[in-house]
């Protein structure tokens, strides 16, 4: 019916309500491209600050073109600033910071998927119960567990490592990598898992060639939402580690807070670009992935 | 034989619960271990290690007489309150105009979402460029003409905090967006349509239908919003460092230099239970109904 009346002539009626719905998206388009300019102002205005040197930028100029482009800040904010009283720049916490996220993601991702096949696939009594156990280590204020973490992590003599961090990374992760997991193998039909029984295959043998096969997106997801909370946290790397073990947070947060001298804007934000890259890049190739794993915690499976 | 084969069944039966056992230890540990134990600590008359006596409620006492707390709790009202308020707001009008069949969908959704991506470390540093007084926007605007315009919040104690819920809003409305459009989409075209065909204009169905509609994901966006919130503490740290003087200090930012840099772990301990305490009341009774729900459904 609807398709029928769209389907008519153009009458003069039927122009002035063309012109009217014209207008009406204008006031879609409109909203929708100022939105969209006031969210990637910042990311403009870090990429050419970066770019520019540090005289044009006391100059004036502070949201247009750089005049003359240079990378002299990309290099001393990779190379050469300062981090407290080592001027080494960001590259050696750059690789803490990858030491550290490869193995938290592996490790959380891994044990995730295995906590969601047990608890979708071979319920047991008191199963809901661990998940909500679980489920509420997702939304824990890590403030409440600071100070026994550094003290246990002290015991274990693994303050201040990059180790430590991995664990303390991947005991939360646990909470968030499992949600995914069973979340999405509920979904899974136990037909499945039944059949291989009957087939004689076991625990492990189910696990790895009937779920594991199913299951890359939600792979994916997880490990996009692991890398990006590890390498994005602040609180356990300045919580937990000094000096040269810091991840790239803890070293950028030094490196802008710098307050000798004459402030040099464009290390800054050549600083905080290159501890974005990463993150950003992952964003950009796996997006739709990225946001099903920010969504998972809110919409119902 | 038959003993044996009983035993490796039993074994099997138990696989399960032995494979899960690790990460559940891990997690009743370093989750509700120490939760108590940091408890414990609130007890205590701890100060730069943690000493196991019995301080009754010194610290949480202490705790409320300390000025800086009192700062913290009600700039987590403002902040909270405005966060919640304008993410919400900008999520739900972005993704209903998303929503309207336009061009250029994907790429929109993705330039609103791309802040989630970075670290608020990230985000403090270039806002806090970006609203400098003497480099930033302020003197853009005043070399475009308005010489008499002034936007030194982020060093006015009175509007410092402010800053912080522009940037975190930046950060954060994508997200409210990215929930509300995955709500719209699951709502049934066929509802809309019958309200047109009574002659139901546009703003009439949103307000009356399809926004009532949401309050499933309404909650959830509501609740993961107080929850980024309330433990919101890199953004401060990297945007204002809780200044200028204290004007923007949170309690997340509280607890971690009462402990880490003012040697008073009781007070930082008895700091984190409160803020404990305040998820608790919201996410608890979330968690239960979601649970619920799932269940039954």
């Amino acid at each position: 019916m609807a398709n029928a009346l769209s389907q008519q002539k153009p009458t003069v009626e039927s122009i002035s309500r063309q012109n009217r719905i014209r207008i009406g998206r204008l006031f879609i388009y409109g909203p929708l491209a100022v939105m969209a300019v006031l969210y990637l102002m910042p990311l403009w205005v870090m990429v050419v600050t970066s770019l520019k040197p540090l005289d044009e930028i006391y100059g004036g100029s502070f949201i247009g073109l750089p005049q003359t482009v240079t990378l002299d800040a990309w290099r001393s904010a990779w190379s050469q600033a300062c981090i407290g009283t080592e001027c080494t720049g960001l590259r050696p916490y750059f690789v803490n910071s990858l030491l550290m996220v490869i193995p938290a993601v592996v490790l959380s991702t891994g044990i995730g998927a295995i906590n969601g096949y047990i608890l979708t696939k071979w319920r047991f009594p008191g199963a809901n119960f661990v998940f909500g156990l679980l489920l509420f280590g997702c939304f824990l204020p890590y403030q409440a567990i600071l100070i026994p973490m550094a003290r246990t992590l002290g015991l274990l003599g693994l303050a201040g490592s990059i180790p430590g961090l991995v664990f303390v990374h991947v005991a939360y992760g646990i909470c968030f990598t499992t949600l995914f997991f069973r979340n999405y193998f509920v979904s899974l039909p136990d037909e499945l898992t039944k059949a291989a029984m009957v087939d004689g295959a076991g625990f492990f043998r189910i696990f790895w060639s009937v779920i594991l096969p199913t299951s890359i997106p939600i792979i994916v997801v997880s490990c996009i939402w692991q890398f990006t909370q590890i390498w994005n946290d602040f609180l356990f790397g300045v919580s937990f580690t000094s000096g040269g073990n810091s991840p790239i947070t803890v070293a950028l947060n030094n490196i802008v807070n710098v307050t000798t001298g004459r402030k040099q804007y464009n290390v800054d934000m050549a600083a905080a670009m290159i501890a974005a890259i990463p993150t950003l890049l992952v964003y950009i190739v796996a997006g739709r992935y990225f946001v099903r794993g920010l969504t998972a915690g809110a919409v119902k499976g | 034989m038959n003993a044996a084969k009983s035993f490796s069944s039993r074994l099997a039966g138990w696989l399960p619960r032995i494979v899960v056992a690790p990460s559940l230890l891990i997690v009743i540990v370093t989750v509700y271990l120490f939760i108590l134990w940091t408890g414990v600590i609130s007890f205590t008359s701890s100060k730069f290690v943690p000493v196991y006596d019995f301080a009754g409620l010194e610290q949480f006492i202490r705790l409320w007489a300390t000025p800086r707390w009192h700062t913290a709790v009600a700039n987590l009202f403002i902040f909270s309150a405005l966060f919640l308020m304008l993410s919400t707001g900008i999520g739900l009008l972005m993704a209903i105009l998303l929503d309207q069949n336009i061009r250029a969908e994907g790429f929109l959704r993705a330039v609103y979402l791309y802040p989630m991506a970075l670290s608020f470390i990230v985000t403090g540093t270039a806002w806090k460029w970006i609203m400098n007084p003497g480099l930033g926007i302020q003197k853009v605007v005043n070399e475009l003409g308005w010489t008499s315009f002034t936007f030194d919040w982020i060093t006015d104690p009175k509007m410092a905090i402010y800053t912080v819920v522009i940037a975190g809003v930046w950060q954060s409305s994508g997200f409210a967006m990215a929930i509300f459009l995955a709500g719209l989409r699951g709502i049934d075209n066929s509802v809309i349509k019958a309200a047109q065909i009574e002659g139901a204009s546009l703003p009439l169905i949103y307000r009356q239908i399809i926004i009532p509609m949401l309050r499933p994901a309404m909650l959830s966006v509501i609740v993961l919003l107080s929850y980024i919130a309330i433990k919101s503490f890199d953004l401060v740290l990297a945007l204002t460092n809780g200044g200028p003087g204290s004007a923007t200090e949170l309690p997340s930012t509280f607890m971690f230099s009462a402990t880490f840099r003012r040697n008073q772990m009781g007070v930082g301990a008895a700091s984190a239970i409160m803020m404990l305490m305040t998820v608790a009341a919201i996410i608890i009774p979330y968690l239960y109904s979601e649970l619920r729900e799932r269940n039954n459904g």
